[in-house]
């Protein structure tokens, strides 16, 4: 009988499967993409029009959560939001992973006076609590959502790169490593072929987590005003707009936020059933 | 012991230092003429040029740089824009409020933390244990700004048990800021305290202590619960900076008349050298409790000290 070869990424998904919860939030990821990619054919109304007449109506057979204080539809405009909340999240999470890791591996595998200059940058960066580096960032390049996500991406740098680094630390003295380079492969091949196929578990972690940082950080900004700027369907931006309304029209304040909400748990239990099931210890 | 205090006292002034000049460049890096900036849109090339020479502006970078730092270490932040005011009593008089708002916050998180970590721990693997770790999730998860009008709209509108907005030093007042403010902070020492007891768990002195018939009661409290505490502590320090972040968003829900607030209303009318001292400030801040916390570990836990 021929013998069942078991794969590392068989013995990934046995682990994965496991956890009930990582796999129901996995769905309801996917489910957060297809929402923003077919929006327009979801959502019942335009996000933007605007009709007095039915101005703050609670839910109902035909606006299930409501309308807002311009008579928009919230869940459109919630469905509508998907997207920019998806995009700002993956965006700079993206970018800031692309840099830190690149960082990270150059950081750990060449050592020295490039490792010092790198490191202590990122210290420079963790001297900052993360929203008010992104605060300033937005300061210095005004408002809106573009300079959102180069705030957010440039305070993901430096966890990618400490990550890497230390990943590239133990990675750089292993033994396929010696022998790619008694091969003569090149440094670049080295760092990019070998040793970063090693630090994607832990980064791929991060990454998870750091999207549900990134969409809580991008909307705070927009409730501060800081963000996107009305009429935008952002969630944070719409709660920001509900607030002069508390008490008068109570389902502005709740929908939006069981958006963020659930998005944002959605990629922390995703990203801690990740964890896990890399993780070598957990069998 | 003292070596090691001295040695990362050292370590943390190569970040100040260029934490200071990040700062200082702030106003350069704004797009633009940072006089033009700092005059305003409507302002006159005379009342520019007056800008420029009061900001030091027409000197060179270094030469501004170290008029800063010596103005800084007289305690002269400059003046605000908006109120022409010195920054430094501007700052003074909102620090109290934003202080006792991350230390109530801080309190509570711990203790609450602290004891939803310790219940799931002692009951690990049942209900009890996947309920706590659920609403520790949710409460990372959960937008504080969100949290904070959810509790303003039940608690103060609704049920009118607790005030809106503002603070004028009533207790009262700190209760649904502190409360919302706090939640992820204690969410997150929940996590920690748990993982840290499933660690010491691990020890062979809780099974000698378990081996030798002691009630489990006694084992968790009396042998577990000090040594799981050691790496929570850290993990606390580190939050204390987290909540100084988070009260820009919380002190804008319920309108507290602290930092936080100030630097958001700093930003929208673009008062750079108010901006310019709270960014040192808070970073400042956030380094030096990173450096206490670094110490106070040494002294719980000596294998530290001798690395």
């Amino acid at each position: 009988m021929a013998e069942k070869t078991i794969t590392p990424s068989m013995i990934f998904w046995q682990k994965f499967k496991k956890q009930k919860s990582a796999v129901v939030a996995g769905i309801f990821i996917l489910l957060l993409v297809f929402v923003a990619i077919f929006a327009p054919f979801i959502a019942p109304y335009d996000p933007y029009a605007t009709d007095y007449s039915q101005a703050m109506m609670p839910p109902s057979p035909q606006h299930w959560a409501g309308t807002d204080i311009y008579g928009r539809d919230i869940l459109t405009r919630i469905i509508y939001g998907t997207r920019i909340s998806l995009s700002v999240g993956i965006s700079s999470v993206t970018i800031g992973a692309i840099v830190g890791v690149t960082l990270g591996l150059i950081s750990g595998f060449f050592g020295g006076f490039l490792d010092e200059i790198i490191m202590r940058s990122a210290d420079v960066l963790f001297a900052f609590p993360g929203i008010l580096l992104a605060i300033a960032v937005v300061a210095i390049l005004g408002p809106g959502l573009v300079n959102v996500v180069a705030a957010v991406a440039i305070f993901s740098i430096p966890t990618f790169a400490r990550i890497v680094r230390s990943n590239t630390l133990s990675i750089k003295e292993s033994l396929y490593v010696r022998a790619a380079r008694s091969m003569g492969a090149s440094n670049n091949r080295i760092m990019f072929v070998h040793i970063m196929p090693g630090t994607l578990s832990s980064s791929i972690v991060y990454f998870t987590m750091r999207i549900g940082t990134s969409i809580l950080t991008a909307s705070s900004l927009s409730f501060l005003g800081l963000g996107a700027q009305p009429p935008s369907p952002e969630w944070g931006a719409m709660l920001a707009e509900s607030r002069d309304y508390i008490g008068v029209a109570d389902h502005l304040t709740v929908f939006p936020g069981i958006a963020i909400f659930l998005t944002v748990l959605a990629f922390n239990i995703f990203g801690d059933g990740l964890r896990a099931a890399f993780d070598p210890k957990l069998q | 012991m003292l070596k090691y205090f001295i040695r990362r006292c050292l370590s943390i002034l190569p970040v100040l230092l260029v934490v200071s000049i990040l700062v200082f460049l702030f106003v350069h890096l704004l797009p633009g003429d940072p006089a033009r900036v700092v005059a305003g849109p409507d302002a006159d090339e005379a009342t520019i040029n007056r800008i420029r020479t009061e900001l030091g502006l027409d000197k060179s970078l270094p030469e501004q740089y170290l008029t800063y730092m010596g103005r800084l270490f007289r305690g002269d932040l400059g003046k605000s824009l908006s109120s022409k005011l010195p920054v430094a009593q501007e700052i003074a008089l909102r620090f109290p409020p934003t202080l006792y708002l991350a230390l109530t916050s801080l309190a509570w998180s711990i203790i609450i933390g602290i004891l939803f970590g310790a219940y799931a721990a002692m009951h690990r693997g049942k209900w009890q244990d996947y309920t706590a770790m659920i609403v520790a999730v949710s409460g990372i998860s959960m937008p504080q700004f969100w949290l904070g009008l959810l509790l303003m709209q039940l608690f103060a509108v609704h049920l009118g048990w607790l005030p809106v907005t503002g603070f004028t030093g009533k207790f009262k007042e700190l209760i649904l800021p502190s409360l919302t403010l706090g939640a992820s902070v204690a969410a997150i020492i929940a996590r920690f305290t748990l993982s840290s007891f499933l660690d010491v768990f691990q020890e062979e002195y809780i099974n000698t202590a378990r081996a030798k018939g002691l009630p489990e009661r006694v084992v968790m409290w009396k042998h577990a619960f000090r040594n799981a505490l050691i790496p929570v502590v850290t993990m606390v320090g580190l939050q204390f900076g987290f909540l100084l972040g988070g009260s820009v968003v919380v002190e804008t829900v319920f309108a507290w008349p602290g930092l936080g607030r100030y630097m958001i209303e700093s930003v929208s009318v673009r008062d750079y050298p108010v901006l310019q001292a709270l960014l040192l400030l808070y970073s400042f801040q956030f380094v030096i409790i990173n450096l206490l916390v670094d110490m106070l570990y040494a002294v719980i836990n000596p294998e530290i000290r001798y690395k």
